[in-house]
């Protein structure tokens, strides 16, 4: 607030310190103390039911098979996490970690190569004046509309007359086409890269490709980030694509062999499904911790309102 | 272009009819932009549509003999008909119109109410309260159904056994709760995402709006209502046509519960049915008519819902 003063306010030390006053004091003269105390209360009883499940899972993977059916859920009891992990990680040869791997691989060369191609398409439909802009934008929407899960029993038919079934594209290629990601790129691009700058790109003669990929990528770059994250998450996440498609073992993404972990109940598997699972979930939330800022950063923001 | 040379855009954008004249500018660039993302969205949607309905109206029938192939018979509509007059289909639907009906709401209030708690005067920490709302997002919808499929069922979950111990029978998986069962955990997995995207709508409102009718003695929630809900209505046709569209493909809660609960059939939802049908009785037509009539469901459910929450109070 006080660097966007003008230097005349500066030097005029009561305007200021009332200035300052004034802002600091705000929340306070709108909100009583019960007021706040309520809001806090109910943020936290939601939080609450946000983490319970969370802490069961990690206070779970500690505990060998016979303490998860006779200690208290939600306390400690012997410590075997480590030979959870062990567990985990070698069991049906270390298959997990090559699940883990498959996973990484799905997420990310899917959540990169999905962004770029729906934020570009975005980024033409938000910059660019051209025939059926409107139909093209609207046929992208219906596909938002259409419950993909419906597509994956005909792409199976499709893939398996062409050979896909059962291959890394067939998981791949699917996760490629993101119409929410169009949809984020067109709003993003639209707020952030003003249409004067690329005026002002094109009188200094650059083409549109390098407009796109050294202005309007940069501008967009928060945005980027946060269409990544949710792409690589859903392809993370998916489990009904990869449950069709996908018959070898060693091709499932962690989803998958868990869930078949899971589904084996006569062996006792429960601590290699928990402990699998909270490993399975680290490096999304890492990925999310790590990028918070990038999403914060008001790159945007700050182009929305000038 | 030639036929205005010298007028300004501004003033030319007043021309529409002039401007429509004018071959498209940029061409090659937009095709750059715009083909690769079209030409796999129409591999990977459109094409499995169209081959979805051509597949509905054939049936798989064994040549007479039961040797070599299967034929492929046109059936016309034989398939819907199949589908329209089967109980199991009606009530896989039903179950999940019923899902929807309690569920979309009641997480998506949930969100609105947190995401405003969150953006009004009174609250603190929003930065830490948001990364928590937003964690089970981070879980993968199957693994999440494992981990509260553990924590319903009677010999792991510590719910259970707090209810024994006060002498309150839980069952988390009869007939009658399991589906509210697995509406609380996709509400769990869901209602920190969607509320991120009603928070990050209310945050874009411009605050100067609010200190005016402060200034004018309005209650924080009388703005929260007549002034901050208004302006994310956009936001929330976006959660609330999304919710609709995943509970109409809701996959995931079911396939998971079924293997701990007597009470989910294989047929439970949908997109089960459909599955069991493609994959266990290699049914393809009929499994197809299902997924074509759920798709119509979820379009036709998107329109009224998208027409009642745009409707202008004006």
């Amino acid at each position: 607030m006080t660097a966007t003063l003008p230097p005349k306010a500066a030097v005029d030390e009561g305007a200021r310190r009332q200035r300052r006053r004034r802002d600091d004091a705000e929340p306070e003269l709108t909100v009583s103390r019960g007021a706040a105390i309520a809001t806090l209360g109910a943020l936290t009883l939601a939080a609450v039911y946000f983490l319970i499940p969370i802490w069961w899972l990690i206070v779970s993977s500690t505990k060998s098979n016979t303490a998860l059916f006779n200690s208290n859920g939600f306390w400690f009891s012997d410590l075997s996490l480590i030979d959870n992990v062990v567990d985990v990680f070698t069991r049906q040869n270390g298959l997990f970690s090559r699940w883990l791997l498959n996973s990484v691989l799905y997420a990310g060369v899917g959540g990169i190569l999905a962004t770029l191609l729906g934020v570009a398409c975005g980024y033409a439909i938000a910059k660019y004046e051209f025939r059926g802009r409107g139909l093209l934008f609207g046929t992208i929407l219906g596909g938002l509309l259409l419950p993909a899960a419906l597509l994956t029993v005909p792409l199976y038919l499709m893939f398996s007359q062409i050979g896909l079934v059962n291959s890394v594209w067939a998981v791949i290629i699917p996760a490629l086409v993101n119409p929410f990601a169009v949809y984020l790129g067109r709003v993003y691009a639209a707020a952030s890269v003003p249409d004067e700058l690329i005026e002002a790109a094109r009188l200094d003669g650059a083409g549109e490709l390098r407009i796109f990929f050294t202005i309007g990528l940069r501008l967009m770059s928060p945005a980027l980030v946060t269409v990544f994250l949710f792409t690589f998450v859903s392809i993370w996440n998916n489990f009904f694509l990869p449950l069709i498609m996908l018959t070898d073992q060693s091709l499932y993404p962690v989803t998958l062999g868990l869930y078949n972990w899971y589904t084996a109940t006569r062996e006792a598997n429960y601590n290699v499904v928990i402990t699998g699972s909270l490993i399975s979930v680290i490096p999304l939330v890492v990925a999310f911790l790590s990028l918070q800022r990038f999403w914060r950063a008001g790159l945007s923001a700050g182009s929305v309102k000038s | 272009m030639t036929a205005a040379p010298l007028i300004d855009r501004r003033a030319g954008s007043e021309l529409r009819p002039a401007l429509r004249r004018r071959p498209t500018r940029f061409r090659g660039a937009i095709l750059m932009f715009t083909v690769p993302f079209m030409a796999l969205f129409v591999f990977v949607y459109v094409a499995p549509i169209i081959y979805s309905v051509v597949q509905s109206l054939f049936a798989t029938q064994s040549s007479g003999l039961g040797f070599g192939e299967p034929e492929q018979v046109f059936v016309g509509a034989a398939n819907y008909a199949k589908a329209l007059g089967d109980t199991e289909f009606w009530a896989a639907l039903g179950r999940i119109l019923l899902f929807g009906i309690v569920q979309v709401p009641v997480m998506l209030g949930g969100a609105l109410l947190l995401a405003l708690l969150l953006d009004s005067a009174a609250a603190r920490w929003v930065s830490v309260y948001r990364v928590l709302y937003f964690l089970p997002y981070a879980v993968p919808g199957v693994i999440a159904a494992v981990l509260w499929a553990y924590l319903y069922s009677p010999a792991l979950s510590p719910f259970v056994a707090w209810g024994d111990s006060m002498g309150i029978d839980l069952d988390f998986l009869g007939p009658n709760v399991v589906l509210w069962s697995m509406a609380n955990i996709t509400t769990w997995v869901f209602m920190g995402y969607n509320l991120l995207i009603i928070l990050s709508s209310l945050q874009a409102i411009p605050r100067d709006q609010f200190e005016a009718a402060r200034l004018d003695g309005a209650s924080e929630w009388r703005i929260a209502w007549s002034i901050k809900v208004p302006q994310v209505r956009p936001a929330l046709v976006l959660t609330g046509v999304n919710s609709i569209i995943g509970t109409l493909q809701l996959f995931n809660e079911p396939q998971v519960m079924h293997v701990i609960a007597d009470a989910v059939s294989s047929s439970y939802v949908p997109t089960m049915l459909a599955m069991g049908a493609a994959f266990v009785k290699n049914d393809f037509g009929y499994a197809s008519a299902v997924s074509v009539l759920l798709a119509i469901v979820a379009g036709l459910i998107s329109i009224v819902y998208y027409r009642i929450a745009m409707r202008s109070d004006a």
